[in-house]
């Protein structure tokens, strides 16, 4: 059993309050700074991407997880990042502005399309996410004189005061730091001010108004944070592939990225994380399975659709919370051991809401 | 002039007049308790007030400001809070959540300090922290201060409810059916809450309630209402015995 | 002359989206589910019907209502055994557990039957008839005829028999349905299975002019748009919306510059949700406190 003592608020905001979090953490942040060193090249490539997609992923939970607004088309958001940070290194931009920039531009692309979309909500806001993301790739395939259209364009080396960071390690750890530097500032947020509006609004838009919540300021505000993150993530992702093409940001990238936070768990940062390494390590795992399946199966692409189909109608069917639901549950019974009762975590009566029109 | 002063409000859904014409006057420091049958247009009051519902007609002046003319993320800052009859709460937050999002509308630090945790978002969120705690205390949630809403059972939730609206620090509290749902020593409970709420808080309370004897026991006045009108106003007993009021009970 | 011919061809796909928006309404209606995975089970249809077309050489006319009857009682499982777990989550659940099923429709559908598309043949294809100065393909002219006949047919279902008026009672209030003796959760079922149908149906009468591949689910995409343009939730405009999104595209191909035909429909959902979120036929929002 562990009990938490406070001798003041402070207190219980402190991120690491136990010793066994902090040597977890800092084993974590060991293991992943001797990585490069250690593994293979091509390990050092997935782990990359896996921070990438994981700070996508960060990047839809803070506006479906915690603002309870979805999108189907958070690939839209990784496209322009990504073009804009090739355009920008292209006409001589340095690395950090135009990291910057990518971030910038696509959160007041966020902003375009977060303006209007507050009028709509739920189901709507899932459609118009899903138009403007088929729409922004039938854009980018035609606008071929800004982006080699569906030939597609190269992005250029990144480099910072001199220095490459295009080999393997380098780009490993400017991944890294900045997934972590993301992930910290969104704690932070998550759980003061501006993410407890986020929820509010999630939760019961009525309750907020009452508060003196600006619902639909809120709102944007969620999809300009949502789509800066998600937009710095592709400017990575560009770097990552070193070539970009449309069809390179279709569907199937929006839907991984809702899988990942729906699998993750809503409403949680770490679920975000879990999620976006389970999704993003999917595809290869799948591979790696196929030499043990027949031919007929494993020769199609329909595998690697369907597991992902398998995995979320379970989830959605038997583990709601997700992941990070599971990883409380397993926390919760070695914390409160022997104590720990099944039904801590019951659901609460399911009663029909109604989220019908009337 | 009063406290609170509704004149004349009007309000029609398609064809269901839902108010039509109701108007009362609420002084400073009193319980007020709004009585009818359902449907009679009480709970559209209140939206009209929290400007959930902009009025076709008519007036919402509290302290000789009109809050119909205020935008409806203006109304807790003007001082009004609500609690909802179908219970409105963010379910996926804790209760200690939930009513810091009752001090929303207070200084918070702004965004770069608190992506930092500089020090001036900690001041603001340990005095947000200080204010919860108490109303905490007062209201005997400590049990439930990390829990989630989602899993609490009907009458904590309540309670939770009026907590985040007192932690907005209101001046006028409305509450919506209280005690709907409540066992009878919830009840009693609350019968002192408001008293409390009242006497030391000095909060101003307009509450629906059909538990008369609640009513009789907390409110100073009562306005009894049926399809969208006042049909008497005065002290619980008046109020009770009045013709009108036995009548539109029994379905005349 | 061109305008007609353009205006013809326009309806009859038009009329496909109209069926696929009128079952996703039909589903909406009954379990506030919105079905992403409607396309695919459309696109399942198509490849059922190929297996028994060219695959058993079964005539067409039976194979037809197999299909229908097949993919329809399929669907009435689906509610049955997976969708009614969810009732009364918040509707992004049905979001996702739709796309979950789309996908696992997807995936197996490809792991069946390969990458490549195929072709059957309808008692139609390959006919024309002249209506005046234009000349029309058959298959267009019986997809505009099916479409008409099972609104009709539904519309009376709905209106004059038992089930159907029960149906309708419960979309509008389980639970007042509920407590005047109606089988609310049997009701829904049925309401899947027919929907089922329904897209089975646009599936065999689609894939005769495209081909049956697994890059039919898209109609569903266009057919959204349908559902937003006529109103979200209603039937009529499910109608009025396919239609028109059909006559839009069909004009966009010609009128239009560059490609824009392929993305005419995600253009006007856009716009309608963001400036006339009713649509042409649907009611007004907004949650009760
Ligand atoms: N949002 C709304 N849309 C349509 N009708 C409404 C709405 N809110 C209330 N009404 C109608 O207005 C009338 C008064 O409702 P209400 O104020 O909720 O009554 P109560 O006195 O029981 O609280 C009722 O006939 C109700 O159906
Ligand atoms: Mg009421």
């Amino acid at each position: 059993m562990r009990f938490a003592y406070d001798t003041s608020y402070r207190e219980s905001r402190r991120l690491l309050r136990f010793a066994s979090d902090r040597a977890a953490y800092a084993l974590l942040a060991v293991l992943l700074a001797a990585a490069p060193f250690v593994l293979p090249v091509f390990y050092v490539g997935e782990l990359t991407y896996l921070f990438i997609f994981a700070l996508a992923s960060l990047g839809l939970m803070v506006l479906t997880g915690y603002t309870g607004q979805v999108s189907l088309g958070h690939a839209a958001f990784l496209a322009i990042g990504a073009y804009a940070e090739a355009l920008l290194l292209n006409a001589g931009w340095p690395l950090p502005a135009s990291l910057a920039a990518a971030a910038a531009l696509s959160g007041a692309a966020g902003l375009a399309i977060g303006m209007p979309a507050i009028r709509v909500s739920g189901l709507y806001l899932a459609m118009v996410t899903l138009a403007f993301a088929i729409l922004l790739e039938h854009a980018v395939g035609h606008w071929s004189s800004l982006t080699g259209g569906f030939t597609g364009m190269a992005v250029p080396e990144p480099r910072l005061a001199g220095v490459s960071l295009g080999t393997p390690t380098g780009f490993y750890f400017l991944c890294l730091a900045l997934l972590a530097a993301v992930l910290l500032a969104l704690v932070n947020l998550m759980r003061g001010h501006l993410g407890r509006a986020f929820v509010g609004v999630r939760d019961s838009e009525a309750a907020a108004w009452g508060l003196g919540i600006r619902v639909p300021l809120v709102k944007v505000q969620a999809f300009v944070l949502s789509a800066a993150i998600t937009g710095l993530a592709g400017a990575l992702l560009a770097h990552q592939t070193k070539y970009l093409t449309p069809d390179g940001f279709g569907m199937m990238l929006s839907m991984q990225l809702v899988l990942a936070v729906v699998i993750g768990g809503l409403g949680s940062l770490r679920g975000a994380i879990l999620g976006a390494i389970l999704i993003g390590l999917l595809p290869s795992f799948i591979s790696h399975l196929k030499p043990f399946l027949p031919d007929r199966i494993a020769k199609q692409f329909g595998l690697e659709i369907f597991v992902f189909g398998a995995v979320l109608v379970g989830f959605v069917l038997f583990e709601p919370l997700g992941l990070n639901g599971r990883w409380q549950k397993l926390r919760a019974f070695f914390e409160t051991f022997p104590l720990y009762r099944r039904d801590t975590f019951r659901r609460g009566k399911a009663y029909m809401r109604s989220e019908r029109y009337k | 002039m009063s406290f609170l002063e509704v004149r004349d409000l009007a309000l029609a859904f398609g064809g269901v007049r839902a108010l039509d014409g109701v108007g009362f006057s609420v002084e400073r420091g009193q319980v007020f308790a709004i009585i009818g049958p359902n449907g009679a247009g009480k709970t559209t009051v209140l939206n009209v007030v929290t400007r959930v519902f902009a009025p076709a007609s008519g007036q919402v002046l509290l302290e000789g400001v009109d809050l119909v003319r205020m935008p409806r993320h203006a109304i807790a800052g003007a001082g009004v809070a609500r609690t909802f009859q179908n219970i409105e709460l963010f379910e996926g937050a804790t209760v200690l959540d939930n009513l810091l999002l009752g001090r929303h509308r207070f200084d918070h630090g702004g965004l770069l300090s608190q992506m930092v945790q500089g020090r001036r978002a900690r001041a603001c969120e340990d005095a947000s922290r200080e204010r919860v705690e108490a109303l905490i205390d007062f209201l005997d949630l400590a049990p439930h201060r990390n829990q989630r809403v989602a899993g609490l059972p009907y009458g904590v939730r309540k309670i939770v409810e009026l907590g985040r609206a007192l932690a907005t620090e209101p001046r006028l509290l409305l509450l919506d059916e209280p005690a709907s749902g409540l066992n009878p020593e919830e009840t009693r409970d609350l019968a002192f809450w408001i008293d409390d709420i009242r006497h030391d808080l000095g909060v101003t309370v307009v509450m629906i309630e059909h538990d008369m004897s609640l009513v009789s026991e907390v409110a100073d006045r009562v306005l009894a209402m049926n399809l969208g009108r006042a049909l008497a106003e005065g002290t619980p007993a008046e109020v009770q015995s009045h013709p009108d009021v036995v009548a539109a009970y029994l379905g005349g | 002359m061109q305008v007609l011919q353009l205006a013809i061809n326009g309806v009859s796909v038009g009329a496909i989206y109209a069926l696929v928006a009128l079952g996703l309404t039909l589903t909406y209606k009954a379990t506030e589910v919105l079905n992403f995975a409607h396309g695919d089970v459309l696109m399942l249809a198509a490849f059922i019907g190929w297996g028994l077309i060219v695959g058993w050489h079964w005539p067409f006319w039976l194979a037809l209502p197999a299909t229908l009857a097949l993919v329809g009682i399929a669907a009435y499982g689906l509610e049955r055994g997976v969708m009614r777990r969810i009732a009364g989550q918040p509707q992004f659940a049905g979001v996702m557990l739709t796309i979950g099923l789309a996908f696992m429709i997807r995936g197996a559908v490809s792991m069946g039957f390969g990458p490549e598309s195929r072709k059957f043949e309808t008692p139609f294809s390959g006919h024309t008839t002249h209506l005046g100065p234009v000349v029309v393909a058959d298959l267009n002219l019986a997809i505009i005829g099916a479409v008409l006949a099972v609104t009709a047919a539904l519309f009376v279902f709905l209106t004059r028999t038992r089930l159907g008026v029960a149906i309708q009672a419960a979309s509008q209030d389980q639970l007042a349905a509920y407590l005047s003796g109606i089988r609310v959760k049997r009701l829904n079922s049925l309401v899947w299975g027919l929907a089922g149908a329904l897209a089975a149906l646009a599936g065999m009468l689609l894939s005769p002019i495209t081909l049956v591949d697994i890059s039919l689910w898209f109609v569903l995409l266009k057919s959204l748009a349908a559902l937003v343009l006529g109103g979200f939730g209603s039937a009529p405009g499910a109608i009025v919306g396919g239609l028109l999104i059909g006559l839009i595209e069909s004009f966009a191909g010609v009128y239009a510059p560059g490609a824009i035909k392929d993305v005419v429909a995600y253009i006007v959902l856009i716009v309608v949700l963001v400036v006339w979120p009713r649509g042409l036929l649907g009611e007004a929002h907004g949650r009760r406190v």
